[in-house]
């Protein structure tokens, strides 16, 4: 059925304008020529902050050295390793906790207790434990990637639909069974969406702890840059963190959306 | 086991095993020699000595004021674009890649170029703050206004409800579930922010206590401060909870009778 | 004091386009109850969307009191099919009934008088200050009369408000409906597939053929007044007109090509 929302005027018809596609472009071309124009002008200090077009020409540059990347390589292992241990962790204890009533009221206090906590709030204590390197980072992000995670595993196995696994038990299929027959598969769009989430996650406190402990990775080099003075290599690599940002969380909403697009209460609401 | 013995069991459970787990911590690390865990007696003395009431006015007051502030502006900013995004399509068009990119750009990275523009006073914490929390905010604004059931917004048309009210009244009611998801998530957000700013450049605060205690090795007094931001997080999560309970009433009202 | 001139809405274009309404034509003299019945699919919920002003037709148009309708016209009120869509849930039943108002900026005693009155003849009083999801089905739909009711319009346009109801309800909203009209002497078109109930309620019959809908035939109702469920219906005259409205119905759903 067409949308009510169109605009109703007198001879029914809609003004000629822009094509859809092409507002997006416009937008950023727009911010991205008012950005480079403010500083040149002066009205934006171009001390502190640089044009637009000098940024992404540093970045440019950058691209071609090697301390880039191998800063890049660093974030992103810190990364993988927070994100890997933490769904290592978060998905076995997820579904115990979500698939025993009892076992979860045990542990659901302890869990609100300690969700709340802000991982950065470990930061000193990971210092003193695992000191400035690689392991500090990791513990971090797999610390604060743990617990988005397993709320998200717990939820997931907890929704399962109940007429599906009476079914299924009515068939005679084994506890075991119907964990990884039934329970898992409805389970697997919250995991998805979880992990999505989870690797957010990680990549901030990758970054926090490369910007506060100083260990290698992107954020210390954004952290040196701005203490150097090198206002341009500071913007660029910002720039830079945030499309890593962009490209893993593109990825993961891929993923996500694949993995959802099969799951029945998906297809459900579609033809509904 | 039956369902009722089940609950009972579950209930017990639930209360004593914090307990438990906090009366293994006491007993375990009462004779600890360990330096970076110290007994949690001292611990726990520690934090009364320091937070209540010494440091509250120095470190914890700014604090909290600061992540008050930035959540704030966060809040409204964040329902007003959001709901501005939200009834205009081509708006959402053309701003999409603009907001998808901000976004993603992880916090911490954002910090130097806040210090470079605002330098390391209160603006620079309040500005990052405001703009983290302002996405989960601005996103699910926008998700709870496109979200509205069309039969809501065909019968304000009918019945010529004049446009601010259909915005006001209509709009953002409809919406307020939505946004309220988006307000719970900003909120832990302003806390880490709160956090991770005083760690890197402030003079006083939460997080500048307990990244300096570190520095200068008071380990207890470390410990106190992480447990006061463990303290702070969980009363500001369950304080949200109850101001959503009460404003929501009615969508939960009108859940339980649609699932019924 | 309602005209429906010759028309017509596609939606979509080209090759998925789909003719919902080729011509309809016909008129709606004040104080009646006019009843539209068609079988499924024959666009009754696009004629009204068209006649209210919340969709533009492609075709044709649409005049209350001689003005064209090319949005939703102040002196009209629109009930739906689904009560628990368009009643607010965050209101309660008096603020529900009573916001339409504010578009006509009464002070506070004459809103205050028309929403009480509204209530109270959908026998709804007791239950001023509830929330739309503490009532069942019927009363919720009931509220939604009371809403369309208290704004005073001279037209009120229903689309299958009934269908989602049990039967009992069903004949309950059905007597009420009567009532509140001759109560408040307002227009009435009425949507229904329910051939009975188009019988029962109407003083004409407008019926239509399946997508693309054109007017199949009107024809008036004479059957006695005040209406009862169950006198009315065991006279022969309802039997009649009701038999008359079924096979000219099925002639149109054979006549016309699946698809």
């Amino acid at each position: 059925m067409a949308s009510v929302a169109e605009p109703i005027t007198r001879s029914g018809r809609r003004r000629p304008s822009l094509p859809d596609w092409a507002l997006p472009w416009l937008s950023v071309l727009g911010v991205l020529v008012l950005f480079d124009v403010l500083p040149r002008l002066g009205l934006i200090s171009s001390d502190s902050f640089p044009p637009i077009s000098k940024t992404l020409q540093t970045l440019a540059d950058q691209a071609t050295t090697s301390e880039f990347w191998t800063a890049v390589w660093h974030t992103l292992e810190g990364w993988a390793l927070g994100l890997g241990i933490a769904a290592a962790l978060a998905v076995p204890l997820g579904i115990a906790l979500g698939s025993s009533r009892l076992l979860y009221r045990a542990c659901r206090a302890l869990i609100e207790f300690l969700r709340p906590v802000p991982s950065v709030a470990l930061i000193p204590l990971a210092i003193l434990i695992y000191g400035t390197g690689l392991k500090s980072k990791v513990f971090l992000a797999a610390f604060a990637a743990f617990w988005q995670l397993i709320v998200q595993v717990i939820y997931g196995v907890q929704d399962v639909d109940p007429v599906a696994t009476d079914t299924a038990r009515s068939f005679g299929f084994s506890r075991w069974q119907r964990l990884l027959r039934v329970t898992l598969p409805s389970a697997v769009p919250y995991i998805a969406t979880g992990l999505r989430i989870a690797s957010a996650v990680s990549l901030i406190l990758t970054v926090t702890a490369e910007l506060i402990i100083g260990s290698a990775g992107l954020g210390r080099s954004i952290n040196v840059a701005r203490s150097g003075g090198d206002v341009q290599l500071v913007y660029a690599l910002i720039v830079a963190t945030g499309l890593l940002g962009w490209a893993l969380n593109s990825l993961f909403l891929r993923v996500e959306r694949r993995v959802l697009r099969w799951h029945p209460s998906h297809r459900r609401e579609a033809s509904a | 086991m039956s369902s009722r013995r089940e609950r009972r069991l579950g209930l017990v459970l639930e209360v004593t095993v914090p307990l438990v787990v906090l009366v293994l911590w006491g007993v375990t690390s009462a004779g600890s020699t360990t330096y970076y865990f110290p007994p949690l007696t001292d611990i726990l003395t520690t934090f009364r000595e320091t937070w209540l009431f010494a440091q509250i006015g120095s470190d914890a007051v700014p604090s909290v004021l600061r992540m008050g502030v930035g959540f704030a502006i966060a809040c409204v900013l964040g329902v007003s674009l959001g709901l501005a995004l939200g009834l205009s399509r081509r708006g959402r068009i053309a701003a999409e890649p603009i907001v998808e990119f901000l976004r993603a750009i992880p916090p911490p990275a954002l910090l130097p170029f806040a210090i470079l523009v605002l330098g390391v006073g209160n603006s620079m914490k309040v500005f990052i703050i405001a703009f983290v929390g302002l996405w989960p905010v601005l996103l699910n604004a926008i998700d709870g206004v496109t979200g509205v059931d069309p039969t809501l917004r065909e019968t304000a048309r009918v019945y010529g409800i004049p446009a601010r009210d259909r915005v006001l009244r209509v709009m953002l009611p409809a919406a307020a579930p939505r946004i309220f998801a988006g307000m719970r998530t900003s909120l832990s957000l302003a806390l880490i922010l709160m956090v991770i700013s005083e760690m890197v450049a402030s003079t006083n605060g939460i997080g500048y206590f307990v990244l300096e205690s570190q520095r200068s090795f008071a380990i207890p007094e470390m410990w106190s401060g992480i447990f006061l931001l463990g303290i702070l997080g969980y009363a500001l999560n369950a304080g949200f909870i109850l101001v959503e309970r009460r404003v929501l009433r009615w969508h939960r009202g009108a859940q339980a009778s649609a699932l019924g | 004091m309602l005209r429906v001139e010759h028309l017509a809405k596609t939606y979509g274009e080209g090759q998925s386009a789909v003719e919902a309404l080729r011509d309809i034509d016909f008129e709606v003299t004040e104080g009646e109850f006019l009843c539209i019945v068609g079988p499924s699919g024959a666009g009754k919920t696009t004629l009204l969307k068209c006649m209210s002003g919340l969709m533009p037709p492609t075709a044709g148009t649409v005049s209350l009191r001689g003005e064209v309708v090319d949005g939703p016209p102040e002196r009209m009120a629109l009930v739906f099919q689904d009560y628990s869509r368009s009643l607010f849930p965050w209101m309660s039943v008096r603020r529900n009934v009573g916001f339409p108002l504010r578009r006509k900026r009464l002070d506070h005693e004459q809103a205050r008088g028309l929403i009480e009155h509204a209530v109270e003849s959908v026998g709804l009083t007791r239950f001023l200050d509830r929330y739309p999801w503490e009532l069942s089905g019927g009363m919720q739909q009931r509220v939604a009369i009371a809403r369309a009711l208290a704004y005073q319009p001279e037209i009120m346009l229903m689309d299958e408000p009934f269908a989602s109801v049990d039967a009992q309800t069903r004949a309950d909203l059905e007597d009420l409906i009567l009532q509140v009209r001759k109560e408040y002497g307002v227009t009435v078109v009425f949507v229904t597939h329910d051939i009975d109930e188009a019988v029962y309620l109407g003083d004409r019959i407008v019926s239509l053929t399946p997508a693309p809908s054109v007017v199949r035939e009107t024809l008036a109702v004479e059957l006695p007044e005040p209406r009862d469920q169950v006198e009315t219906k065991e006279l022969p005259e309802f039997a009649h007109l009701r038999a008359h409205v079924w096979r000219s119905i099925k002639r149109t759903q054979q006549q016309v090509p699946a698809g």
